[in-house]
């Protein structure tokens, strides 16, 4: 079977990844990662590693779950208006592949919007992705935030 | 400027014993006041000194509106300067961080100063002959600032004039004494990059926040409340993921957070965590606990590590968390704007699982991303909006204030008292009044 995920499915991975998001689909979401699935945004340019190291996300499953089942949860003060993010992507580019592991980068702009506030950012996007029982899956997804250092106001959806 | 400027009276007005008026956080002029009445008169956290470890190395931060460079000299003696020029005022150093390479050069004429602040050179220098150079400011250098550092935190005041060091901070101090200690080999680092939150609101609702022992359970329920949900159908002896053992503390209940316990000192500093905390529960690291054992002999280390204070309020400035080594810094920008900076603190002489344990702390509740620190900031942003109500011009800080309270407030008290809120009033109270009377 190898070869038969074509680049242009690794590619629709990406948007689709994108629109979960945006449209809230969290736990579709949450099922692209692996088990140990990671979702990382560094918080330095040099940084070498999420565990002695602050970030500003560092989330495995159990933690992403804790976020995403809290935009539920009734007394989620800070959503008591409702946050909605879109993201506008860059055309995804394949930088590695092999017969069940690629990585792909993504320019993109993301915008997180909340009552009259809206806060735009800009990152890339590493998306590395490992075949898992016939299906790709996110083993981990990289954010390299432009502004990371500048100092953010909250950050409450998913880049 | 602001009507209180001229009217003392009305200024005092502001602070009773167990209430405030809600123009000290909404009125632009008060800010201004605080500015030059208690950030500048009082001891401001800078920066810590291993931020600066080489002769050379400096930080940079903004302090009570003013900008102030930290920098090492070659003799390993740290100075803090105002970040201006002595010629037109330009900030000679315009990164936050980095080496000097032993004096500091202005960008744009090329003014060199040594690391004390004093004048090195001038370009041209003939130019100034005969002139009234000499005698002016401008000849003096970079202005040095009164500091004081205390086992690695570096303090400054602003003013001439104020307070001595040891005698505004007094026991206080003892909360950096068990933090520093907590390293078998006494000493911190600050490691792994600076998490700036920006608050748009008033400071005081975050220093105020962080002896606010009745608000976790109600604010946090969503955020701790959900990680509490998540792992109950576990076994009670099965170790809990860090994230767990981390967030599920803050829904502990009244009782809990009452005993904790509330230190009040003078000058508006303060402890929650006199008798244990929400950090008093985390799984034992045996390898960490032998090595301090070595360190300071059992009886001692028990004694360090039985210590779980969990935020200590270093007014108004600085706040830290010994027990989890993370520090918040207080940066007031405008009436309805305050820069939160953390750091994470490494123990040295200690296994790297315990910096894991404070990075994570520190991303999970101090970060622009934190689903605990939304729910703050969402609470202080409603504050900052809701005060603009009318019909009731006042905040209550009722909670246990009977009788009128002592004239010194120094002391221990139930953990959910507002009594440590109060005494931040009166020290504000006190600072306000100028030369009236202020420290």
């Amino acid at each position: 079977m190898s070869g038969a995920v074509s680049d242009p499915e690794l590619v629709e991975f990406v948007y689709h990844e994108a629109r979960l998001i945006d449209e809230k689909r969290f736990v579709e979401w949450l099922d692209l990662f692996t088990e140990d699935g990671l979702y990382y945004m560094p918080l330095t340019r040099d940084q070498p590693d999420g565990r002695l190291h602050t970030s500003l996300y560092y989330e495995d499953r159990l933690l992403l779950k804790v976020r995403i089942e809290r935009l539920h949860h009734p007394n989620a003060f800070s959503q008591s208006e409702p946050s909605w993010c879109q993201h506008v992507l860059q055309a995804p580019r394949i930088e590695s592949r092999s017969e069940d592991l690629a990585v792909l980068r993504t320019p993109y702009v993301y915008a997180e919007s909340q009552g009259d506030r809206q806060d735009i950012y800009l990152a890339v996007a590493w998306h590395h992705l490992t075949l898992r029982e016939g299906r790709w899956r996110m083993k981990m997804k990289k954010i390299d935030l432009l502004n990371r250092s500048a100092a953010l106001p909250s950050i409450q959806l998913f880049l | 400027m602001s009507q209180y400027l001229s009217d003392p009276a009305r200024l005092r007005a502001l602070v009773q014993p167990d209430r405030v008026h809600r123009d000290v956080y909404l009125d632009p002029g008060i800010f201004e006041l605080e500015m030059q009445r208690l950030w500048r008169r009082t001891w401001v956290y800078v920066g810590h000194e291993s931020q600066v470890p080489e002769s050379g190395d400096f930080y940079t931060a903004d302090i009570a509106g003013q900008p102030v460079v930290m920098v090492r000299d070659a003799n390993g003696a740290i100075h803090v300067l105002l970040n201006r020029c002595a010629h037109k005022g330009s900030k000679v150093i315009g990164a936050q961080a980095g080496n000097c390479k032993g004096y500091l050069r202005c960008p744009y004429h090329g003014w060199i100063y040594r690391a004390d602040g004093t004048l090195r050179s001038v370009p041209l220098k003939g130019g100034y002959d005969g002139t009234r150079f000499q005698e002016s400011q401008a000849a003096n250098g970079m202005t040095r600032v009164a500091h004081a550092g205390y086992r690695g935190f570096v303090f400054a005041r602003l003013s001439a004039t104020g307070p001595a060091f040891e005698e505004y901070f007094g026991s206080s101090l003892s909360s950096i004494d068990n933090m520093v200690d907590r390293s078998p080999k006494g000493r911190l680092e600050v490691t792994g990059g600076v998490l700036r939150y920006m608050h748009h609101c008033n400071w005081k609702l975050f220093v105020e926040n962080l002896n606010d022992a009745m608000h976790p359970m109600v604010a946090h329920e969503s955020s701790a409340g959900t990680a509490r949900d998540l792992w109950k159908d576990h076994p009670a002896d099965e170790p809990k993921p860090m994230v767990i053992e981390q967030f599920v503390p803050f829904v502990s209940n009244y009782a809990f957070f009452d005993g904790m316990g509330v230190q009040v000192y003078e000058n508006g500093h303060s402890y929650t965590g006199v008798n244990f905390s929400i950090h008093s529960n985390y799984a034992g690291i045996p390898e960490y606990e032998r090595s301090m054992v070595e360190a300071y002999g059992a009886q001692r280390a028990h004694a360090i590590l039985g210590e779980a204070r969990h935020n200590t309020v270093y007014y108004p400035s600085l706040t830290i968390k010994g027990a989890i080594q993370t520090i918040r810094v207080v940066r007031p920008i405008a009436v309805d704007r305050t820069l939160i900076e953390s750091y994470t603190l490494r123990l040295v002489g200690a296994p790297d699982s315990l910096l894991e344990r404070s990075v994570m702390y520190t991303r999970l509740i101090n970060a622009p991303t934190s689903v605990v620190g939304h729910d703050d900031l969402h609470c202080y942003r409603a504050i900052q909006e809701g005060l603009a109500a009318e019909g009731n011009e006042w905040v209550s800080l009722h909670r246990n204030c009977v009788d009128g309270e002592a004239e010194s407030l120094v002391g221990r008290y139930n953990g959910t008292s507002e009594i440590a809120m109060r005494g931040q009033f009166r020290a504000w109270a006190k600072a306000m009044a100028g030369d009236e009377g202020g420290v």
